[in-house]
């Protein structure tokens, strides 16, 4: 047990299916998205895929719903719904 | 090899031996009595004596947060303090040592306020006791140079991977000008291997440190920290060993001793008054009464085995210069726990810079021969 200290490397969702937590889920208006990226880069939490051809998408297992991309998204082309008014 | 003694205070001593490190990054705030080796860090950097970054932080707590950082990124660092200084840096001294970033400080020991007071006790870095730092107390100003040099690599090696105090009294030490032999860079070099880090920041192999862990992690974080601990006495014994063969000096290992083969009777100090608990005990045994010292090097982790094998069967007297309140002297506590049945007696003096005479100590040897001292407060019981 020598030499042992609080260090994490990168692993998927480490602390479980995050996306349990969600209350409110963003969903992506493909019509309106311009591929801006800016919510890909705005995620706290990696939750934005960057697809090829810039398109996103979001990762449901991990995205805790806290809105930020829809916050960011210039265009309004993201949108924070209710989890059970969407499917 | 050329002798290069020059008349150095104790500040300088250690600006120097940090110096001879090498450390590549340096944040430190001035406060009395350490401020010297804030100012001939800053002249020594910007003369290019010194290569290392310097950075101006707005606090203690600042500095130690900036040396963590730098310390992870894989470099060497170093910094400096004294008394509340090093009270404000409490937090940042947990997470050096839960790191296992072996930053290497100096702590200029100084009495805490109020009342104000910028004089010598040991309260300020013995209240740091249980940060998981290493703490050693040098008695001279060479020794402040040579500790420097024993710290880094103490820390440093992979068995102990922990930060270490480096302590000496404040004006005592500080700002006392005694002949320091400064040796080559290319002896410390050989000395001193290049810092290898447990863990670093790194963008091509990423990883977070600090985060959340649960409690069964956690213990064995903990539980290593302490083995880090427990190998001190061994690597202390191999730095001492070497240290001596390269250098030509000899200040102890984890403790000094004097006479103690002949002792009946053995006082125990720590820093400069370790030192002047050597001068009382030659004084003594002048008049024919058997006293030996034990300077305790190494206050963390604390010496017990050598205490053990040294005072076994003897009279002890420990001095202390630091309380632990409503409890008693800091050193007397523990020495009960290391020889539980050893005739013990402790006295607390030279708080808040009382100076400690070699009459003074006379007294206390003679005081302790009608009864038993138990944390006797000298000057005012």
């Amino acid at each position: 047990m020598d030499g042992l200290t609080g260090l994490s490397k990168p692993v998927k969702g480490a602390m479980g299916k995050t996306g349990t937590w969600r209350e409110m889920k963003p969903v992506i208006d493909y019509e309106k998205c311009t591929r801006c990226l800016r919510c890909w880069i705005s995620c706290p939490e990696g939750s934005i895929i960057r697809c090829e051809d810039n398109r996103v998408e979001i990762d449901y297992e991990y995205c805790k719903g806290c809105g930020i991309c829809e916050n960011e998204c210039r265009i309004k082309a993201i949108k924070m719904v209710r989890e059970w008014e969407h499917e | 090899m050329n002798e290069n003694v020059q008349i150095l205070d104790g500040n300088t001593a250690a600006c120097e031996g940090a110096r001879l490190c090498r450390p590549r990054v340096i944040a430190a705030y001035p406060i009395t009595p350490q401020t010297v080796i804030v100012e001939k860090i800053a002249k020594g950097i910007d003369a290019g004596r010194i290569k290392a970054e310097f950075i101006c932080v707005e606090s203690e707590h600042s500095a130690m947060a900036a040396c963590i950082a730098a310390q992870a990124t894989g470099v060497r660092t170093y910094t400096a303090t004294s008394s509340h200084g090093l009270l404000l840096m409490h937090e940042m001294l947990h997470w050096a040592s839960l790191a296992r970033l072996p930053v290497v400080m100096a702590n200029v020991n100084r009495a805490v306020g109020p009342g104000w007071n910028i004089w010598c006790d040991y309260t300020d870095s013995m209240a740091q006791r249980d940060t998981g730092w290493i703490q050693m107390y040098a008695s001279s100003c060479q020794e402040i140079l040579d500790m420097h040099i024993q710290a880094f690599r103490l820390g440093e090696d992979p068995r102990v991977m922990l930060p270490v105090m480096v302590c000496f009294d404040g004006f005592t030490l500080s700002h006392t000008s005694m002949p320091v032999n400064i040796p080559d860079d290319s002896l410390v070099d050989n000395f001193l291997p290049p810092y290898r880090p447990l863990w670093k920041l790194d963008p091509d192999n990423p990883v977070t440190h600090g985060n959340i862990i649960p409690p069964k992690n956690y213990n064995q974080v903990r539980y290593s920290q302490h083995l880090g601990m427990r190998h001190v006495p061994e690597v202390m014994g191999e730095i001492r060993r070497s240290f001596s063969e390269l250098f030509g000096r000899d200040h102890g290992g984890m403790i000094e001793e004097t006479h103690t083969d002949d002792a009946d009777t053995i006082l125990i100090g720590v820093g400069a008054l370790g030192a002047g608990l050597k001068v009382a005990a030659e004084e003594m045994r002048k008049n024919g009464q058997k006293v030996g010292t034990v300077r305790l090097r190494v206050f963390r982790p604390f010496p017990v085995n050598d205490l053990r094998r040294v005072c076994h069967g003897k009279k002890v007297i420990i001095f202390d210069r630091a309380v632990s309140l409503g409890l008693g002297g800091v050193i007397f506590s523990e020495a009960r726990y290391a020889m539980p049945g050893e005739d013990l007696h402790g006295v607390i003096t030279g708080i808040g810079g009382e100076d400690v005479k070699t009459k003074d100590i006379v007294s206390v040897v003679e005081r302790s021969a009608k009864e038993r001292l138990e944390n006797y407060w000298v000057g005012v019981e």
